[in-house]
């Protein structure tokens, strides 16, 4: 209740949720496209390009307003892509090494920047380091605004674009045979990309950010087949994300960045074990469906067997014989009494088993059933 | 080009001049010509790596030929863009990709919408005929994911008819499909030349060239030859593309034949 009634009327809180939902879902949005276009390390990329372009740009203005920082920023991480680009083109360099280069050379460089500047006597570099982590408490309301309006630029770039963006994830040869220009297009959506990081980098830090890219967006995809569903389900996992660390973290002490890659981290564990079809559990369950259904045809193939060798139905036959006949062990019982509540199987008197008249017929389709395929495996 | 466009001479569905095609200085097509006539189906055969979509993917303008020219009906293909759809191999796309059959289909519509605007009532509409036409009305809503090789291949089909154009492109439509799918392509085909439409695709198996096609084209890096099927598809044709491998298999055909 402390924490709603904080949310609702502490400024400094409220402020540093809003901005870190805001960035968090412009991240999700457009982390779908990388995800989908299998670049998702291209944002771990960009964001560690990012760095050497905050430094500059405070060491040539002196400024350290969001919009100086955020626009160095961007022109190193757009720089960034851009050599990512020419390397992976022009040589023969792979784009997986080349990726590496940049995120380590761009990186480096701006570490070695920024202790340059920690070095000078002044004390106006003071908080630059928090770009490396992310420090939510240092946002204004300023800074929200300018978050809010560059994400509101991307995304709705994204909405205008959508049809154009989705053909170039999903077949960008067919789409240049349409006469779009599809590199002019590759080239919009990595720039709006390099956008939705650099707003994210003052919250959630160089380090952690592509998470934010890469984890809204492999969280959404297990729930939904759906592109415009997938893009929602991401800002949605996103935002929530961005606001529950940033709680987290300014109620806590926790450093920003790991606290919200944290909160994102908890999206993508639950949805890989919970979600339908996609998820672990249901590819569990699943399995156990296909193995108990194989185990109750063995078992009932092998009653019709004793029946045949008997030729009465009333002749039943004990548990321990059908264990040994089908292999299956333990499964045996519980396959028998499947086959029973769907009347293929009795128990007789005596506790041993025999097949019903149903189940003669369901044994003797099975059996039809599986026929050519032990024709083709009949050699051993 | 004037002197082709006389009167009485038909104009090719495509013209191909001196096409050289090179990726980091090794040629992949090396002075190659093509002449396709209006309403006829094409096979390009040739052995892996002889520049088959490479040619199909210059054609479309999709890759930068080093040299020489390409006429689509007469005019240079940027002008013609409308009258020409692409069935590009089905392994070239993510087939996990989170969309439907019938969102693959209307993508075939999106030349024709333009820039920003979204497919509507009237592109569904057209997709679900094409989808007809393949069979594959039933599935239109089903994920792309759970479609079997010949489906998606029936999918890529639907989404170069809903182009709507008079010269059909295709890389390896037979690849890897079943029984059912290749007898509905070959259908396709045949109504699509019935309409007076073009048809070129890459073609695999050289047994089934004289069934299904009208026209072939044998490349190797060069064009060995061009023409009808029964000018062109002759063993020393092949032999010069393939090597020596390859008479047991038309021999095959001949006796089939």
């Amino acid at each position: 209740m402390d924490l709603l009634h904080d949310l609702l009327f502490d400024y400094t809180l409220r402020t540093v949720a809003l901005g870190s939902a805001a960035l968090g879902a412009v991240s999700g949005t457009l982390g779908v496209f990388a995800v989908l276009r299998r670049e998702a390390l291209l944002g771990d990329a960009i964001s560690h390009a990012a760095l050497p372009g905050i430094v500059l740009a405070f060491m040539l203005t002196g400024s350290k307003s969001t919009i100086v920082l955020v626009g160095g920023a961007f022109a190193a991480g757009w720089l960034g892509t851009a050599l990512l680009r020419v390397i992976t083109h022009q040589t023969r360099i792979p784009s997986d090494s080349a990726l590496g280069i940049v995120l380590s050379v761009f990186f480096g460089l701006g570490l070695m920047l920024l202790t340059f500047v920690q070095k000078r006597p002044d004390a106006a570099q003071a908080g630059l380091e928090t770009f490396l982590f992310g420090q939510a408490a240092t946002l204004l309301q300023g800074d929200v605004i300018v978050i809010a309006c560059l994400g509101l630029a991307s995304v709705a770039v994204v909405t205008l674009l959508w049809k154009e963006f989705k053909i170039l994830s999903f077949d960008p040869e067919f789409g240049g045979s349409l006469g779009f220009p599809m590199d002019r297009i590759e080239l919009l959506l990595g720039t709006v990309l390099v956008l939705a990081i650099v707003i994210g980098l003052q919250t959630v830090g160089v380090v952690l950010m592509a998470a934010m890219v890469v984890a809204p967006a492999a969280a959404a995809r297990q729930w939904t087949d759906s592109l415009g569903t997938m893009v929602w389900l991401a800002a949605l996992f996103g935002g929530l994300s961005g606001a529950g660390g940033a709680v987290l973290s300014s109620t806590g002490g926790l450093p920003t960045g790991p606290a919200i890659v944290l909160t994102v981290s908890g999206f993508v564990a639950l949805s890989m074990t919970l979600a339908p079809r996609r998820g672990l559990v249901w590819s569990w369950l699943a399995a156990r469906r296909r193995r108990a259904a194989i185990r109750r045809d063995t078992v009932l193939a092998d009653l019709y067997a004793l029946y045949l060798q008997h030729g009465r139905l009333e002749h039943g036959h004990p548990l321990a014989v059908l264990e040994a006949m089908s292999e299956a062990g333990e499964g045996t019982r519980r396959s028998l009494e499947a086959l029973e509540e769907e009347g293929l199987a009795r128990r007789l008197v005596d506790g041993s088993w025999g097949l019903t008249t149903e189940g003669r017929e369901a044994a003797t389709e099975l059996l039809a059933e599986l026929q050519p395929e032990n024709g083709d495996g009949g050699g051993g | 080009m004037n002197p082709q466009r006389a009167e009485d001479a038909p104009v090719p569905a495509i013209e191909v001049n001196d096409l050289t095609v090179a990726y980091q200085e090794n040629p992949v097509l090396w002075d190659v010509d093509l002449l396709v006539p209006a309403g006829v189906l094409m096979a390009i055969v040739g052995p892996n790596g002889a520049g088959k979509s490479t040619l199909i993917k210059a054609i479309l303008g999709l890759v930068e030929p080093a040299a020489g020219q390409v006429l689509v009906h007469g005019a240079p293909y940027d002008e013609q863009r409308r009258e020409v759809a692409y069935v590009p191999q089905r392994g070239t796309v993510d087939w996990d990709f989170p969309t439907s059959v019938l969102d693959v289909v209307m993508m075939g519509r999106y030349g024709d919408l333009g820039w920003f605007r979204r497919p509507g009532a009237r592109e569904r509409k057209l997709a679900m005929e094409a989808l007809a036409k393949v069979e594959m009305d039933d599935l239109a809503h089903r994920q792309i994911s759970q479609l079997s090789g010949g489906q998606q291949q029936r999918v890529f089909l639907a989404r170069a008819l809903v182009q709507d154009a008079r010269v059909y492109l295709m890389d390896e439509p037979f690849q890897g499909v079943d029984a059912t799918t290749e007898r509905a392509i070959v259908r396709v085909l045949q109504e699509l030349r019935e309409q007076g439409n073009t048809v070129v695709a890459v073609h695999h198996a050289l047994q089934t060239v004289p069934e299904y096609f009208d026209e072939v084209m044998i490349l190797n890096v060069r064009h060995i030859a061009f023409g009808p099927v029964d000018e062109a598809f002759t063993d020393d044709n092949l032999r010069a593309a393939y090597g020596g491998r390859v008479s047991f298999l038309h021999a095959g055909a001949d006796v089939g034949a």
